[in-house]
């Protein structure tokens, strides 16, 4: 659309961060310039950075609410380490996302938003834009209050709705620095504001004007150009980790057949499942808010036994809380989906953070022999899949698996390919036929170790289940020792065996060489790109990406034995490792651990590898 | 009587109280007064009409919460306190199910107060029973949210110090629609109580007065003792004035505010003058002040105290569902898949 002669600069992908008062809405403005991104083709990842508080005090630190955007012309697997354009709105988001900013990179203000009271609320001692310490930058200084206003001026706009459309100002001018059409945006607008009608043409015109002024100030020297990127043919959409989640569970249950019962108590970072499961009732979802985490969990443990597809979703504390009741659905032998969307612990923590701390929870963190399924997603978009594969093990296996995602991946968003239902993969739970004259609560299949599911209203198949110890086969309650060692065994190996139905671990490099990184869940995008940069750097790097936890794929021994040294990175203190040590000892193991609540940026990754191929 | 509710499918054929008899020893004390409430169940399964199939029994942790193991139904047993989240789960889930709750004082007064206190305020439609024995049995004699003050117990030797719950009084503060109570050395008003129950659509709460033989014997008598029963019993039966003593010669009048005990014939007191008893009152007023009275002034009320029509958690899912079933454009899930933004590549 740049009418003058620019010169356009082609990059293979940039970071793109948009950061400002809780109520300036950048969350909106975020998505609106991924979604422009999305229709020019380009792969892309997002994160919502704000704050634990809904409106933190006006202008302060604590109040600063951010969206981070990447895009690329190549496959996009991390939401980026360090920001190439950063839109700040105010004094106190130019403070706390500077060290984020990459060396000479573009940044954006509104000076307007820069007075005497603003900047000192953000700490600083006198004006940064004035006091040359950002002259390292690309500055581009535009008083985006004042000509937004004055765009508006002929159409009798109240102070108020001028000042909340700057947003809008900013997001035009950025469509004129990545050289974006504005039409997706003018036609976002008439869906979005279609009971406000004023509201369109407002928007439409600051969007316009921002764009025009950009185009005059002649605010670059050239325009940045992201090509399209190459990417498998298919209809695509835009879709969070907790969304895709939610629809992985509905997937599952249209699938299976099992009508869709979540329990589950709002908890952040999970509460978006919740939220998005209650929109979709005309798929027949039963979904209960329950009082609390216990109800939550103890009201789909009664779902299940009556034939439903149950689920709870949660974060760490909650997760803590259901503890006593993933027991009762151990013991019980029914299927159950637990998602932990992992925020930063112990306790209250760091709810709005990402951590992998709760590892050891999900594993261990229950009374008795208690062993569940673990598997864990690695991306926004295949928070779909491993939620669908979530509910397939926990029904064919009659057990609760847990399955672990982070704030992380479920605030982010990144393309999804959408996939037809037609090719997902059945689900087959093993229900007991009405009348069954060999039908006994714990008779299994010998191959599997799974009992058979009698739902209630069922002719010929009344039964009692319960938490207490039950007799082998026929159910009855039982204190008999040797009986509860069997049944415990049963259990435990019901479990193990699941690893028969579990894909091979695969590794990205070659099977054998100096190093072996391994990772699991959330921090795949990193560490991927990470060992990449090693890899085209000539370097024997290979990486080993778990999705499968309790039980590991079987070849797991295999992958970790080609290798003269083995890295496990975590974003915690070192619990997969030490799970790793634990089922896989003859391997001796280095370790790269944070717990600040960020994720892995590449560069401290690359740097961890290099040292390792150095040591001898 | 005749069901209002045909979610749950009824029997073709007439079942027997044997039909719902398990093969499983019964392990409660000898003379406790659960083997009571189990006969009455077991009596009063048939005559409900529901196919045996389609009862299901739930219960969490205690003397009381053994229950579904001794009833040839669907069951499952849960964990301390959380019986009525399973009984939710349940109900939610199989609405075709007559779902029925085994609880007692501890596990859903103490530990499970706050599943307690939702599932009423919800309206869920499940039947729960509990065995108030005031005291903790299965750990063997701790006192309970219903142990009266000052009682010495295991963990309270110099008597308890603890303001005890009235179950009514919480029932009906939750917004209960349905609460009766019952003595467990009456299996008639248990059977008929428990048969209401069942009519009801909602959560119906039956307070079962039962004797702990072992850890609170006679923690009940006072009340329903063979010998004051007369005097300290006032047994409501819809419609009817609210009459007791061995001739029912006194009974309940509202006397400005509040209850009254009067003497038929005495002070020119005459059968007008004593409440009719209305259980179906929306209004929860008089109910409320019924379900608190308790001797020495005035009778302890049993029977049905509260049975209101009022809209069931489960009948607003179902509606829910239904409708957005018939408006919405996504039929299934690769409509949602393909719903709002999307792209070809």
């Amino acid at each position: 659309m740049a009418k003058k002669k620019r010169t356009v600069v082609e990059r293979e992908s940039v970071v793109v961060k948009f950061v400002g008062d809780s109520g300036d809405g950048m969350q909106l403005t975020g998505d609106m310039f991924s979604e422009v991104a999305a229709l020019a083709g380009n792969d892309l990842a997002t994160f919502p950075d704000f704050p634990a508080e809904i409106r933190a005090p006006q202008n302060t630190i604590a109040g600063v609410s951010g969206f981070q955007m990447h895009m690329g012309s190549s496959k996009i697997y991390t939401t980026g380490d360090l920001v190439d354009v950063l839109i700040a709105m105010n004094p106190a988001s130019l403070k706390s996302n500077l060290k984020w900013a990459k060396k000479g990179a573009t940044i954006l203000t509104d000076t307007d938003a820069f007075d005497d009271k603003a900047i000192e609320k953000a700490g600083y001692k006198q004006d940064p834009l004035t006091d040359r310490s950002l002259d390292s930058y690309n500055m581009i200084k535009a008083p985006i209050t004042t000509l937004t206003k004055e765009s508006l001026k002929d159409m009798g706009v109240d102070n108020k709705t001028a000042e909340r459309s700057k947003n809008m100002f900013a997001l035009g001018m950025l469509y004129y620095i990545f050289n974006r059409d504005l039409k997706s945006s003018f036609k976002y607008f008439e869906k979005r504001f279609k009971k406000k009608p004023e509201l369109i043409e407002i928007n439409k015109v600051v969007l316009q004007q921002g764009f025009n002024y950009a185009d005059t100030i002649e605010a670059l020297e050239s325009v940045i150009q992201v090509s399209p990127a190459k990417m498998e043919k298919g209809r695509y959409r835009n879709i969070t980790g907790n969304v895709a989640t939610a629809w992985g569970l509905l997937a599952a249950s249209e699938k299976s057949g099992r009508p869709l019962f979540l329990g589950s108590y709002p908890i952040t970072p999970a509460t978006e499942i919740l939220m998005e499961l209650s929109k979709h009732k005309s798929l027949g979802a039963k979904v209960f808010q329950a009082e609390d985490e216990i109800a939550g969990i103890c009201s789909a443990i009664g779902a299940s036994y009556t034939g439903s597809l149950a689920c709870t979703t949660t974060s760490g504390p909650g997760l803590s809380l259901k503890s006593e009741a993933i027991g009762l659905a151990v013991i019980t032998e029914l299927p159950l989906v637990i998602v932990n969307v992992q925020r930063g612990g112990p306790s209250t923590g760091l709810p709005t953070k990402s951590e992998q701390s709760d590892l050891y929870q999900a594993l261990f963190g229950r009374n008795g022999e208690c062993p569940v399924i673990v598997i864990a997603a690695s991306s926004s978009e295949n928070c779909f899949y491993y939620a669908y594969e979530a509910a397939k093990l926990s029904l064919e296996h009659m057990t609760p698996c847990i399955l672990l995602t982070d704030g992380y991946l479920g605030f982010g968003s990144a393309l999804f390919r959408i996939p037809k239902m037609a090719d997902m993969p059945a689900i087959n739970p093993p229900i007991a036929e009405a009348n069954d004259p060999d039908y006994k609560p714990y008779r299994r299949d010998p191959e599997t170790l799974v009992r058979k599911w009698a739902l209630p209203g069922t002719e010929g198949l009344r039964h009692r289940i319960g938490g207490l110890e039950k007799e082998d086969i026929i159910g009855t309650v039982s204190t008999d020792p040797l009986n509860h060692q069997k049944m415990v065994d049963y259990r435990n190996a019901k479990v193990e065996k699941v690893a028969d139905f579990i894909p091979a671990q695969p590794i990205d490099g070659a099977p054998t060489g100096d190093l072996l990184v391994v990772s699991w869940g959330g921090t795949f995008g990193a560490v991927h790109s990470a060992v990449k940069q090693m890899q085209d750097e000539g370097k024997s790097v290979s990486h080993a990406h778990f999705h499968h936890i309790m039980p590991l794929p079987k070849n797991t021994g295999e992958v970790l034995s080609g290798f003269k040294k083995v890295v496990v990175c975590e974003l915690n203190s070192g619990q997969f490792v030490n799970y790793l040590r634990m089922k896989h000892p003859a391997t001796s193991y280095h370790q790269f651990n944070k717990v600040q609540g960020l994720p892995f940026m590449i560069n401290e990754l690359t740097d961890k590898f290099h040292q390792l191929l150095e040591e001898k | 009587m005749d069901f209002t509710n045909m979610t749950v499918e009824r029997s073709n054929v007439q079942l027997s109280k044997t039909d719902f008899e398990s093969d499983q020893m019964v392990k409660w004390c000898p003379g406790c007064g659960a083997h009571a409430i189990l006969s009455a169940v077991e009596r009063v399964f048939p005559k409900i009409g529901y196919k045996k199939e389609n009862f299901c029994m739930v219960s969490g942790i205690g003397c009381s919460s053994r229950f579904p193991y001794y009833v040839n139904t669907y069951g499952i047993h849960g964990i301390h306190g959380r019986a009525a989240a399973i009984g939710t789960g349940v109900k939610i889930a199989n609405p075709k199910l007559s779902t029925w709750i085994a609880t007692g004082d501890g596990d859903s007064l103490a530990i499970g107060g706050n599943h307690f206190i939702h599932i009423i305020r919800r309206n869920v439609d499940v039947n729960i029973l509990l065995f108030n024995n005031q005291i903790y049995g299965l750990t063997k004699g701790q006192y309970s949210p219903t142990t009266p003050m000052g009682k010495v117990t295991k963990t309270s030797p110099q008597g308890t110090i603890e303001h005890p719950f009235t179950v009514g009084e919480l029932v009906l503060g939750a917004q209960g629609t349905f609460f009766a109570r019952v003595p467990d050395n009456n299996i008639n008003l248990m059977t008929e109580a428990m048969f209401e129950a069942a009519r009801h659509d909602g959560t119906s709460i039956i307070e079962i007065m039962q004797n702990c033989i072992i850890f609170a014997d006679k923690a009940h008598s006072d009340v329903i003792g063979k010998e004051v029963k007369d005097e300290n019993m006032l047994v409501l039966k819809n419609g009817e004035p609210m009459l007791f003593g061995k001739n029912h010669e006194k009974g309940l009048r509202l006397k400005d505010t509040r209850l009254e005990v009067v003497e038929i014939g005495k002070n020119g007191i005459t059968l007008d003058d004593i409440l009719v008893h209305d259980q179906y009152s929306q209004d929860p007023g008089i109910h409320m002040m019924l379900a608190k009275l308790a001797p020495p002034h005035f009778p302890m009320v049993f029977g049905v105290i509260r049975s209101a029509m009022f809209p069931t958690y489960d009948d607003l899912v179902e509606e829910q569902i239904k409708y957005a079933k018939e408006t919405s454009k996504i039929k299934c899930v690769d409509d949602l898949l393909n719903s709002g933004d999307t792209w070809e590549i």
